[in-house]
């Protein structure tokens, strides 16, 4: 069974249809990266699976479980929403760390607030403390950064950064964790630390949907490409597929201005 | 100069039982004014209209108009338009009615201080919680609310230092502050009269105060140094 479907998205901002009819679906420890220009809609989809946009129709399903309908208000409801949500993880362009919180302060805070509705924690305060505590420094290792847990972001490069807001979306044990842009924001030479820790979340058969301007790593890691213009998709398959062998002409057109650099 | 050094004791008592009365204004006023800063600050934000725009109608008023006539109409229009005087004719009463006036002044000025630091803090810090599963209140209290404070530790401070020295307008309404208890000593009180010198104590008063504050809200500001 697909991890996720994704049936007739469509959102508009005010009288711009920015996504028109997106459906698409991916198996549990795929990564699927989104291609496509600036303004094609990529960045809007991956908020709209983390319900920060909300659609204006269409369905989202996660393992079988419809956690969007656009039919059906009751799913649109912000209470409703947040849990949800969780069954995704998010890692921004700018990354977005909460600055006065160390790189391990950052891992950990969601999962102490989300802990303290558990009926057990008054009893086992510690202990769940401990556990999380753990499993933060444990995917800050991870991620290379065993020696910076105690580092508060702006004394932090912006690869270590990010490899933070990994460390931090991966915490919640997302089924789905979502990049938008991860190393737009980066100097050439931090791009690599981040595209390494992704490529081995690939390799651990971590479900992904990357969008990403990186074409050799798309090609390199993903499993299914999807290449999106103006608000819809235009072309999806295998990577060698799409980038090897491309069916529509705005798909050549796209590619080729990478071939040239 | 004789005189003077006799006549010292009698002015310190008199000034220090009346900058008593103007330390107890100015924490009081902190403590009410700045929470209720607060409440001002997101009621103008909310997205309930009625309730944004009489938010921003209170905070228009309050500071358009000089706290002196706030406190004038606060205090003595029960007295004169219901003829029923709520605060009664003792000081207790005359502090009580500064208190209310200065702690509504003050918190609208500092609703604005934090309307513009919550709203200068980028939509990504939101953004980044919701998507953590955080609730809303979550990620005002862990969040944002210190990223706020460290921003606007400087233009409250400024509001701060100007409190200390308009605690004296409420000797309008004949409170008896620093002031009121110096000025005592030129009409002639406790067999003085016609002295300026206690003016100048007076006011060596406040530059003292105001010099612990300062030093005070600095080493917040460095405390808060630790993050950008």
């Amino acid at each position: 069974m697909a991890i996720l479907e994704v049936e007739h998205i469509c959102k508009s901002f005010e009288r711009t249809k920015v996504l028109k009819d997106i459906s698409f679906s991916m198996e549990k420890g795929q990564a699927l990266s989104l291609i496509g220009s600036s303004g094609s809609g990529k960045t809007t989809l991956l908020r709209c699976l983390n319900f920060l946009e909300q659609p204006d129709g269409g369905i989202i399903r996660v393992n079988g479980e419809t956690l969007f309908d656009g039919a059906d208000s009751f799913s649109r409801k912000e209470s409703v929403i947040r849990k949800k949500r969780l069954h995704f993880g998010l890692v921004f362009q700018s990354f977005h760390l909460f600055p006065q919180y160390t790189a391990l302060g950052n891992v950990m805070l969601a999962g102490e607030l989300l802990a303290k509705e558990r009926p057990d924690y008054k009893t086992k305060k510690k202990e769940i403390h401990e556990e999380i505590e753990g499993k933060a420094a444990a995917l800050l290792k991870q991620m290379g950064l065993s020696d910076r847990m105690k580092n508060y972001p702006h004394q932090l490069s912006g690869g270590q950064c990010q490899r933070v807001a990994i460390a931090r979306a991966l915490a919640l044990n997302p089924d789905i964790l979502c990049f938008d842009e991860p190393t737009s924001a980066l100097d050439p030479e931090l791009t690599g630390e981040v595209l390494r820790v992704m490529r081995e979340l690939a390799e651990r058969n971590m479900t992904m949907i990357i969008v990403t301007h990186e074409m050799a790593f798309a090609r390199d890691v993903s499993d299914q490409v999807i290449f999106m213009d103006d608000g819809q998709i235009m072309e999806q398959g295998t990577p060698d597929q799409v980038f090897g062998d491309p069916k529509e002409e705005r798909t050549r057109k796209f590619l080729a201005r990478y071939t040239e650099e | 100069m004789e005189l003077m050094m006799e006549q010292m004791p009698i002015v310190l008592r008199a000034l220090n039982v009346g900058f008593l009365q103007t330390l107890k204004l100015f924490f009081v006023t902190l403590i009410g004014a700045l929470p209720l800063g607060l409440v001002i600050a997101f009621g103008s934000m909310s997205r309930f209209k009625p309730l944004s725009w009489l938010s921003r109608l209170i905070v228009w008023i309050i500071r358009g108009t000089p706290l002196m006539i706030q406190l004038l109409i606060l205090y003595f229009f029960p007295g004169l338009v219901f003829k029923n005087n709520i605060w009664g004719s003792g000081e207790s009463g005359r502090f009580m009615a500064a208190s209310i006036g200065f702690i509504i002044n003050y918190a609208c000025y500092f609703s604005e201080i934090y309307r513009g630091g919550i709203q200068s803090i980028p939509v990504g810090q939101e953004e980044a919680g919701l998507v953590l599963g955080m609730t809303k209140s979550q990620i005002f209290f862990r969040v944002k609310l210190l990223q706020m404070v460290k921003r606007i530790v400087p233009p409250v401070s400024n509001e701060i230092i100007t409190l200390v020295k308009d605690t004296s307008l409420a000797r309008i309404i004949a409170l008896q502050e620093i002031i009121w208890a110096g000025q005592a000593f030129m009409k002639g009180s406790q067999g003085i009269s016609g002295a300026i010198w206690p003016m100048f104590f007076t006011a060596f008063y406040y530059l003292i105060w105001n010099g612990m504050v300062t030093i005070l809200l600095g080493k917040l500001e460095k405390k808060l140094d630790y993050f950008r």
